[in-house]
């Protein structure tokens, strides 16, 4: 968001300042239902009691090594989904057998709930990184494949002719003809593969106690200490905020040639 | 003859790509746990044999299929309803209004960030354990990506389209009706669809902390009791079912947006 120049039209105030107001006021409605009894403040504590708890994890060195441990598994899913998603995709989808062949397997395996494999996972690697880790790649993988699939799909034909009839190898193809192509595809499967893993980091951290951000969720949880549970919870929501920007700051770095991301800045 | 052939071979070519991989797949699985006394990796026949057994016990009103499985797709659906209902009346409103949309947004994206799943523990507190937290679990969760998408769709509306509504005097409901929620479908769509896979999650993960039934129940409790066989045929059962809610979400889809997959076909030249 551009704030200087993104003002509303006609009125004065400018955006951030009207997303502050917004912020400030769920604070400040957090702060007062409690205090005025409209909830049960066991169940929701005042803002300034879940900033107290936040502050007092911050100050712990357990804290921060579970958040390194919660990014750790998150960017390794993230990392093996991505080489397996962009080298499968754009090798299946570069053969139109390959493509004609394992379109129903991708159609069925796609919409099967990760979550399906906590068990599986449980019973194979015990409570260790590579349980949750086998639900983060399953899950991102697919959003991965998927864009990169079509990606490969809509390289345009005379450009792909092209470079066969000047005979490039298929290593050369693949850079100079379907990578440029792909590329925004790829980036978009990124984008969502990346919100998507943290969903099943935390996750599996929670429901399988993998050590991570969300294993001291739920032993907050099961001890009753609720404005740390807020915190914790206050916790991976910035920390999936942070993903998004990342992922878009990314997209546009990347993709700074491509008419898409140009069209933005100019508007 | 050879026409015969030819149109014979129009007909199975599709089947055959479609059965091939699926067929083989099966088939390398059967074979290689065939003689597999690995107490995890229980062989793919014992795993059908048990499935049958399993879930379609009879008489059919105490199977497990009607005892765990229906209870939760329905608890799926009622808290996926009242997600779309109040993303879409939520998204058309804040879409509409730039300074409502200006201050409702980074609060609305920390919300999306929020993984799903870490709000189990907190709705447990206010809700118990019973179908209202798991509806409104799955509510919570499917609610972003459909009112974010929604207020997306709603701002990127033609605004010749918008003026033109005005020019004619359409009236307030005429407006939302013809021009903002048909204009917005496309993207309102991409956001139900994101929010299906995250109902589904939270539909077993809501079973997995507490429950009395349902499908993430029976599994889990297959797991802990090493009911292995059991286990598999559950997370089969559950991949069938994320299947089926994804064919069932394409035949609306199709129905509902058959205008625009029309539209964008003659705009792409049928290519």
């Amino acid at each position: 968001m551009n704030s200087a120049v993104n003002r509303i039209s006609g009125g004065r105030t400018p955006v951030w300042a009207l997303g502050l107001a917004g912020v400030a006021t769920l604070l400040l409605v957090v702060e007062i239902m409690p205090r005025l009894g409209l909830v049960d403040a066991r169940f929701l504590p005042p803002t300034s009691q879940i900033l107290v708890a936040l502050a007092d994890r911050l100050g712990m060195p357990e804290f921060w090594t579970a958040l390194g441990q919660t990014l750790t598994t998150w960017v390794t899913g993230l990392a093996i989904s991505l080489v397996a998603g962009v080298v499968l995709g754009v090798v299946i989808g570069s053969v139109p057998a390959l493509r004609a062949v394992t379109a129903s397997t991708i159609e069925f395996l796609r919409p099967v709930p990760s979550v399906a494999l906590i068990p599986v996972a449980i019973l194979l690697y015990g409570t260790g990184m590579a349980s949750t880790l086998l639900l983060v790649v399953y899950a991102s993988f697919w959003q991965v494949l998927v864009q990169v699939l079509s990606g490969v799909q809509d390289v345009d034909p005379v450009a792909s002719d092209t470079a066969r009839s000047y005979r490039f190898s298929p290593l050369t193809r693949v850079r100079t003809v379907i990578w440029p192509t792909t590329l925004p595809y790829a980036m978009t499967g990124l984008r969502l593969a990346a919100s998507v893993a943290l969903i099943l980091t935390v996750t599996g951290e929670l429901l399988i106690g993998t050590p991570g951000i969300g294993k001291l969720l739920g032993i907050a949880q099961s001890s009753g200490a609720v404005a740390s549970m807020y915190a914790y919870v206050v916790v991976a929501g910035l920390l999936g905020v942070a993903v998004n920007v990342l992922a878009r700051v990314l997209e546009s770095r990347v993709l700074f040639w491509h008419p898409s991301v140009r069209g933005e800045v100019a508007a | 003859m050879s026409g015969m052939v030819k149109a014979l071979r129009s007909v199975l070519q599709p089947v055959l790509l479609a059965v091939g991989l699926p067929v083989v797949i099966l088939a390398v699985w059967w074979v290689l746990t065939a003689g597999s006394t690995s107490y995890f990796n229980p062989p793919l026949r014992t795993i059908v044999g048990v499935f049958g057994d399993t879930w379609f016990s009879s008489p059919f009103g105490e199977s497990r299929i009607a005892v765990d499985v229906v209870p939760s797709v329905l608890r799926l659906l009622s808290g996926y309803a009242v997600a779309l209902v109040v993303g879409v009346t939520l998204g058309v409103a804040i879409g509409s209004s730039r300074v409502l949309r200006a201050y409702a947004e980074p609060v609305l994206e920390f919300f999306r960030a929020i993984p799903p799943p870490v709000m189990v523990p907190i709705l447990m507190l206010f809700l118990g354990i019973g179908d209202t937290m798991k509806i409104v679990v799955i509510a919570t969760g499917c609610l972003w990506p459909i009112l974010l998408n929604t207020v997306e769709g709603v701002r990127g509306l033609d605004p010749v389209l918008r003026d033109t509504a005005r020019a004619y005097r359409l009236g307030r409901v005429a407006t939302v009706r013809h021009l903002v929620l048909r204009g917005a479908s496309p993207q309102i769509v991409t956001g139900a669809r994101q929010a299906l896979s995250i109902g589904i999650i939270l539909m077993v993960i809501s079973e997995m902390f507490a429950a009395k039934d349902g499908l993430g129940f029976s599994i889990v409790q297959f797991q802990r009791s090493f009911a292995i066989p059991e286990m598999w045929s559950g997370v089969i059962l559950l991949g069938v079912v994320g299947v089926l809610l994804s064919l069932v979400f394409r035949a609306v889809t199709n129905a509902v947006l058959g205008w625009y997959l029309g539209y964008r076909q003659s705009q792409h030249g049928g290519a």
